[in-house]
């Protein structure tokens, strides 16, 4: 168009020369590299062409299911037309301009929020199938990917978020989990295992799920000798447990052997993948996971053959067939501050409250890791840029770690930024207290979003956080070490079984009127005395608040100096208690005043679960977890 | 001069990029108008921008008091004309179909909104600087149909053409509680680009291929009020290289008003997944 011979209404010309216009990201400090490119960009036009030749009919359901789960889009409940996105974080490393690529694809094609899952995955959900395609191309971008979040493959591989910060670690297990996910993703090794598989890595044995997971791993040295010097070395190695995992049947992993050397991890994940592809069950996808094979083998059979086994791999596996996991450490670096942002944040309500139940003082000296309290895992798409910047300005690593209860940890940061980080929590509302503690329970999707949810688990999470934080139980330090988790059906993706206290959904009725009914299980853990829940009784979804206030007082009531309610509520599931309420037997008689439904005319409330105003019905669709 | 790729490609630009706005303003060839509310406008602006708050627009857009309101503005039938908001373009854009809609040819939207203009430190007038003397001019109204849909039109053209697709542009939680029968959902946040208020041509040409939306469709855009998501959709289709579009202005609020049908996702409480 020509600018020559257009008249204007204007008589002031503008009184400013253009000057060179910096570009718009220049305003940034910085901006650290990420090591791993996990994406493919080709798989988003890919994506795309199938789902077109889904739509025209020309590629069956079946098959299209299978291949969009090997892609990480997870079906939505009650609709073919919608998916759910499983972004993975592996090892939970994520950079800030990723934070900011998710939070920009969630306002694009999700709802405006992302949930943070207990398997370091992010989810974008109620995504327009035809869209997805789009999501892999901006994820591409930043080099992330969903590809094998879901479907019978390795998915993500977690590591502890605490992992080369953790005071009790003998080393930083990060590297070797970002190998592993490096050596698995897209290998034709595991495109098509009998079931998912699940690698777990921890810091410690307080700070993981080792004892939960197809494979789980705790890093440990031994002292060895030195074949050259004719001296002793330090020989890394892990601490590995196999065929433990949660659903609809948990089962507690075994350890494998005293000590597996760094050098055998590959050869042992291979061995046990091979395993498990040769002789995991394909027919009963209710009961394929590998726990079930080694359930129903016997450990010392399975561990066997897993031993046999890797010694066929360590021979006959290519030398150049290795782990190549990425030891160069993050550099720790404190951005420069221009004034002193620390003054007033301080003096602010809440401050001490959140430090002492969100912060974790570090093993490098002056640094502390900084636990941020979602509720279930939801943050919005502002916040996760709140988030990005504040890692910029805050953990001198330059990295974000997604945790193992629906959170994420910002690490590295300096005592003398604790308070300036907190006001910026505070201005984006991510300051909520707790995080570390009971009051921040753990909520699967559920009705939300999920096809086999009963109840909406994932609102009766955020319930339990609101009433926690509003009466301060957070401050209790006797609370802190106890868990709630919730899912919101039989299946465990809200690890009700590894919780102090654990509700899992279903329905009951009154006549023809039905309510929303949890059961709830108790004493389950996930440390190094692992073990499951215990039934104790059905809860209606509506009486599960009351319900877990009254177990903490009859807690108050009968404890002995020194408990935890996690040690009280151990007792009483381990027949070992001997006061008033010695067994789960007793807890149950306690709670039944609180557990009668009421008439529908007396509370109408009662039939409504959370999050609904219409009557209340198991509705489900068909799973995919097993697809 | 122009934020899109056109080339020798016969669909016209609906966008300006930053640069020849500034080449324009400096060559008093164009009419820069500012779309936010007045304080934000007195403020601070772009330079000779005059202001036309959407709300002043809203509160009656017949054809004849727009076209005086044009005029009033310095906008004659042949002026250029560039409309920026700090809205998403959504404000600008109702703006910009507005004049359209009684029969203004040239004006095109900001590729950037206020806030990206300032954040790349580009020129603006502030409070100090005097607000821009305007030489009135006359505006002729010749309204233009074809851009329009009423929900007369948007029925008939649902129920007598498989081509006709309807875009719902609001929030995606909006959508599944309730839309239009049959509507598709493309919240307004999908047209943005990374740097820009519409995503490049084959960018968007490309979404809305994988959305079934093409050269032979038929495209009616709606949100929930007044039509300016919509209306940000409306130039997104045009940016696209697809004429065939019309803008159901009054939307969602008239539809319900009337009490017509409506669809929902039923038996899944995805309001609980929002962290708001």
């Amino acid at each position: 168009m020509s600018q020559t011979s257009r008249a204007s209404g204007h008589d002031s010309a503008p009184s400013h020369k253009p000057g060179k216009r910096p570009r718009l990201e220049s305003a940034r400090p910085e901006e650290r590299k990420p090591r791993e490119n996990w994406a493919r960009r080709s798989e988003a036009d890919h994506f795309a062409d199938t789902v077109k030749l889904f739509r025209q009919g020309r590629y069956d359901a079946d098959s299209f299911r299978r291949f969009r789960l090997q892609h990480g889009a997870y079906g939505t409940r009650m609709t073919g037309d919608y998916a759910m996105v499983r972004i993975k974080i592996p090892a939970g490393v994520a950079y800030p301009h990723q934070l900011e690529a998710i939070s920009r694809l969630s306002e694009q094609f999700s709802i405006g929020s992302a949930h943070i899952s207990t398997r370091e995955n992010v989810q974008l959900h109620w995504v327009v199938l035809e869209d997805v395609s789009e999501i892999f191309r901006g994820l591409s971008r930043v080099g992330l990917t969903s590809r094998e979040a879901c479907g019978n493959t390795v998915r993500n591989v977690m590591c502890s978020p605490l992992a080369g910060v953790c005071p009790s670690e003998p080393f930083d297990s990060t590297p070797y989990a970002i190998a592993v996910a490096r050596f698995f993703l897209r290998n034709p090794l595991c495109q098509n295992l009998p079931r998912k598989f699940k690698f777990n890595f921890t810091c410690c044995e307080e700070h993981g799920m080792a004892r939960m997971v197809d494979v789980g791993l705790i890093p440990q040295t031994r002292t060895v000798p030195d074949a050259e010097g004719g001296g002793q070395r330090e020989q890394r190695g892990f601490n590995v447990f196999l065929g433990g995992g949660l659903g609809n049947r948990s089962f507690v992993g075994h350890q494998l052997e005293e000590f597996t050397p760094e050098d055998d991890l590959l050869y042992t994940s291979i061995a046990t993948i091979r395993i498990f592809d040769r002789l995991g069950d394909r027919k009963n996808l209710a009961r394929n996971r590998m726990r079930y094979l080694v359930d129903e083998m016997g450990w010392e059979k399975f561990q066997s053959l897993i031993l046999m086994e890797r010694s066929i791999v360590r021979a006959t596996q290519s030398v150049v067939t290795r782990l190549k996991p990425d030891f160069t450490p993050l550099e720790i670096r404190r951005p420069l501050r221009i004034s002193d942002e620390s003054g007033s944040a301080a003096a602010q309500d809440g401050y001490s409250r959140w430090l002492a139940t969100n912060t974790i003082r570090q093993k490098q000296d002056s640094y502390h890791t900084v636990f941020v309290t979602l509720e279930a895992g939801d943050i919005t798409a502002g916040q996760l840029n709140s988030l990005a910047d504040m890692v910029r300005r805050y953990s001198c690593e330059g990295v974000a770690r997604i945790g193992f209860v629906q959170n994420v940890a910002l690490r590295f940061v300096h005592s003398d930024d604790l308070a300036p980080l907190y006001a910026g929590l505070l201005g984006a509302g991510l300051a909520k207290s707790g995080a570390l503690t009971m009051a921040a329970p753990i909520g699967c999707s559920g009705t939300t979003s999920c096809n086999l949810a009963l109840t909406n688990s994932h609102r009766l999470a955020k319930e339990i956080q609101r009433k926690f934080l509003e009466l301060g139980l957070d401050k209790d330090p006797d609370l802190a070490d106890s868990t709630i988790k919730i899912s919101g059906c039989p299946n465990s993706c809200g690890q009700h079984g590894i919780a102090t206290i654990g509700f899992f959904g279903g329905g009951a009725r009154v006549g023809k009127d039905m309510y929303a009914n949890y059961q709830m299980l108790l004493g389950g853990r996930s440390d190094g005395l692992t073990m499951l829940g215990q039934t104790c009784t059905r809860v209606p979804a509506k009486r599960v608040i009351p319900v877990i206030l009254k177990i903490i007082e009859m807690f108050r009531a009968n404890r002995r100096p020194g408990d935890t309610l996690k040690s009280w509520i151990h007792r009483v599931v381990s027949d070992a208690e001997d006061s008033g309420v010695s067994s789960i037997k007793d807890v149950k008689a306690e709670l039944q005043p609180l557990l009668a439904p009421p008439t529908k005319d007396d509370d109408p409330d009662f039939y409504l679960d959370y999050g609904s105003d219409t009557s209340y019905h198991t509705k489900t669709g068909k799973g995919e977890c097993a697809a | 001069m122009s934020g899109d790729v056109a080339g020798a490609d016969p669909a016209p630009a609906v966008t300006t990029d930053v640069d020849a706005l500034r080449g324009e303003i400096r060559d008093r060839s164009v009419v820069a108008i500012d779309a936010r509310r007045p304080e934000d406008y007195k403020r601070s602006r772009i330079p000779t921008a005059v202001n036309l708050p959407l709300a002043d627009l809203l509160s009656d857009d017949g054809p004849d008091r727009v076209a005086k309101i044009a005029g009033s503005l310095g906008i004659g039938d042949e002026t250029r004309v560039v409309v920026y908001d700090d809205s998403f373009g959504a404000l600008a854009s109702r703006i910009a179909w507005t004049l359209e809609y009684i029969g203004h040819a040239d004006v095109t939207l900001l590729g950037a909104t206020y806030a990206q203009w300032r954040s790349m430190e580009l020129e603006t007038d502030d409070a100090t600087a005097p607000l821009p003397s305007v030489t009135p001019r006359e505006h002729s109204s010749n309204p233009n149909p074809g851009i329009l849909a009423t929900h007369e039109y948007l029925e008939k053209a649902v129920a007598d053409r498989d081509n006709v697709v309807l875009v719902d542009n609001r929030e995606r939680l909006n959508f599944l509680e309730q839309h239009i029968p049959g509507a598709i959902s493309l919240p307004y946040r999908t047209l943005a680009g990374p740097d820009s208020i519409l995503r490049g041509r084959e960018d968007m040409r490309r979404l809305l291929a994988n959305r079934g939306i093409g050269e032979g469709s038929e495209v009616i855009t709606y949100c929930g009020s007044v039509g300016t998501l919509s209306g940000l959709a409306y130039y997104a289709m045009k940016s696209a290289g697809l004429p065939n579009t019309r803008l159901y202005v009054r939307s969602f609020k008239e539809w319900k008003g009337l009490q017509k049908p409506t669809a929902s996702q039923a038996d899944a409480n995805y309001w609980d997944l929002s962290a708001e």
